[in-house]
């Protein structure tokens, strides 16, 4: 019965969350473009089925997976307080950067919107792009830089430092990277951090931000995200280089693009 | 009905293969670092039931609705041909659905604490109200913006390396003059304002135009929606910390 009363509750939340949405459309259809869309039925009954799938995925991961992962967070990085009393050494939370990076990983394969922008690039680009490289690649960069946010908490070292390198890596990669890949590259950076990588992301700098002496986990526990945007866009283009490489060697005579 | 059915069941497979990862990782993590047994794992295994059951009709919805719909919508937007339009109806997206996102109630809350704490305002409930409410019209409105240069630029077919690389070099000006408290909000606000009906439906109306305009390119072209309404909140968030 309760499990009926949280789903029916995910449903109308989810369904709050589009109505501006919906409210957009409608609005625009009916009083500006005035005509009729093609397969009408079949696009209401596809934002139907979106709407009951993200509520059923919402109520699932807060039944399933959010409350394990954030008691994980929280013991792992609670489990070295007592032997480290004095001084916080970096080296002492290897195992939270492994978890970082774990879980930064496997929430971005299940992230939708990632599914969502790889199927519609795979399908743009002709199959040039797979889908699932697109996706490897971005977990890839989301558990590196997750990793590297918990250890900069640890640290205390300023964020922007850490993201305006990351923004000068960006540039010289993008001297080197393909037209083609850019857009996608960019655009990977916003789409990893959603539904699924957010709770579990955040308790974890939470976490970290409360249990070790001198940070604050009002100031220090935010700047995940940010991590977990900007290196896809590294990973990406990374893997474009070295997906082109590969081509090349691949196509003799040499392949050349439009 | 079969069809839907047999293409549901091809997509629970998808998704037993998407959540694999999440649960070897937390069942490897519970079980050999930490020692410790799952609690209540009834409840757990329901709830990943519900999850694949929910990813599998989200990504057939999307395919049999938003994106088609995203495009069929492009389409007419280019049949029409009105540019004001198009403009006015990019900008109603991007503020409409930045403005109810949850994520952002969250943060722009959070943000309204940590600056009165800082003394950048004063520490009362109704000013830091004042402060968050504001906050989140500004990130609105620039996620609002961001998508309507994003059209702009699939529309005139500009490079988007030269325009992303341009709002890398303001956001880096702009952290110089922002006290360190905010640094950390702006630049998490970024990543958290593109939500998951967001993100299908701009990418499909990106490509959408891009395919339905002579000459570009829908790989080149159309995407960079969602990279635009990601770095926009960073640059207003810390332009409106100075100014207020």
């Amino acid at each position: 019965m309760q499990f009926v009363v949280d789903l029916a509750t995910a449903f109308g939340s989810t369904l709050r969350d589009v109505a501006p949405i919906i409210l957009v459309l409608v609005v625009f259809q009916v009083l500006v473009l005035r005509q009729k869309l093609p397969r009408l039925k079949q696009i209401v009954s596809g934002f139907v089925l979106v709407l009951i799938g993200l509520s059923l995925f919402l109520v699932g991961l807060n039944e399933a997976l959010f409350p394990i992962g954030e008691t994980m967070a929280a013991q792992l990085t609670a489990s070295n307080v007592a032997t480290t009393v004095h001084e916080v050494v970096w080296s002492d939370y290897l195992v939270v950067y492994a978890f970082a990076a774990a879980i930064g990983f496997a929430t971005t394969i299940a992230e939708p919107p990632l599914i969502a922008v790889a199927l519609k690039a795979e399908s743009a680009s002709g199959g040039a792009i797979s889908a699932w490289g697109l996706r490897l690649a971005v977990a890839v960069g989301v558990a590196i830089g997750v990793s590297l946010g918990c250890f900069r908490i640890v640290t205390g070292t300023p964020l922007q430092w850490y993201i305006i390198v990351c923004y000068v890596i960006v540039m010289i990669q993008t001297i080197f990277a393909s037209r083609a890949i850019m857009p996608l590259a960019y655009d990977s950076g916003g789409v990893t951090t959603s539904t699924v990588t957010v709770p579990v992301v955040a308790a974890l700098g939470l976490g970290l931000a409360s249990n070790i002496p001198g940070r604050s986990p009002l100031i220090d526990g935010f700047g995940l995200i940010a991590f977990a945007s900007v290196f896809p866009i590294m990973s990406v283009l990374t893997y474009s280089l070295i997906n082109s490489k590969f081509e090349r060697r691949k196509n003799s005579p040499p392949h050349v693009g439009h | 009905m079969t069809s839907i059915l047999h293409a549901i069941v091809g997509r629970i497979v998808d998704a037993v293969r998407d959540l694999t990862p999440i649960v070897l990782v937390i069942a490897f993590f519970q079980i050999v670092v930490l020692q410790q047994p799952f609690p209540n794992l009834g409840d757990t295994l329901v709830g990943l039931a519900c999850v694949l059951l929910g990813l599998a009709l989200f990504i057939h919805g999307l395919e049999s609705g938003l994106f088609p719909l995203g495009e069929a919508i492009a389409q007419a937007f280019t049949r029409k041909s009105s540019l004001v339009a198009l403009l006015c109806f990019a900008f109603c997206l991007g503020f409409g659905t930045t403005i109810a996102e949850p994520a952002l109630i969250a943060i722009a809350a959070k943000a309204a604490e940590i600056v009165a704490l800082a003394g950048h305002i004063e520490n009362d409930a109704s000013v830091r109200d004042a402060y968050a409410l504001n906050l989140r019209l500004v990130v609105a409105v620039s996620v609002g913006s961001a998508v309507v240069i994003g059209v702009i630029r699939i529309l005139k077919g500009w490079p988007i390396h030269v325009m992303i690389i341009s709002g890398y070099l303001i956001v880096t000006a702009l952290t110089f003059c922002s006290p360190p408290e905010i640094i950390g909000i702006a630049y998490d606000s970024g990543g958290v304002t593109t939500s998951t009906i967001t993100v299908p439906l701009l990418t499909a109306l990106g490509v959408g135009l891009a395919t339905s305009i002579k000459g570009r390119n829908p790989m080149l072209d159309g995407f960079g929606l969602i990279a635009f309404a990601c770095l926009a909140p960073i640059i207003f968030i810390l332009a409106y910390n100075m100014v207020a």
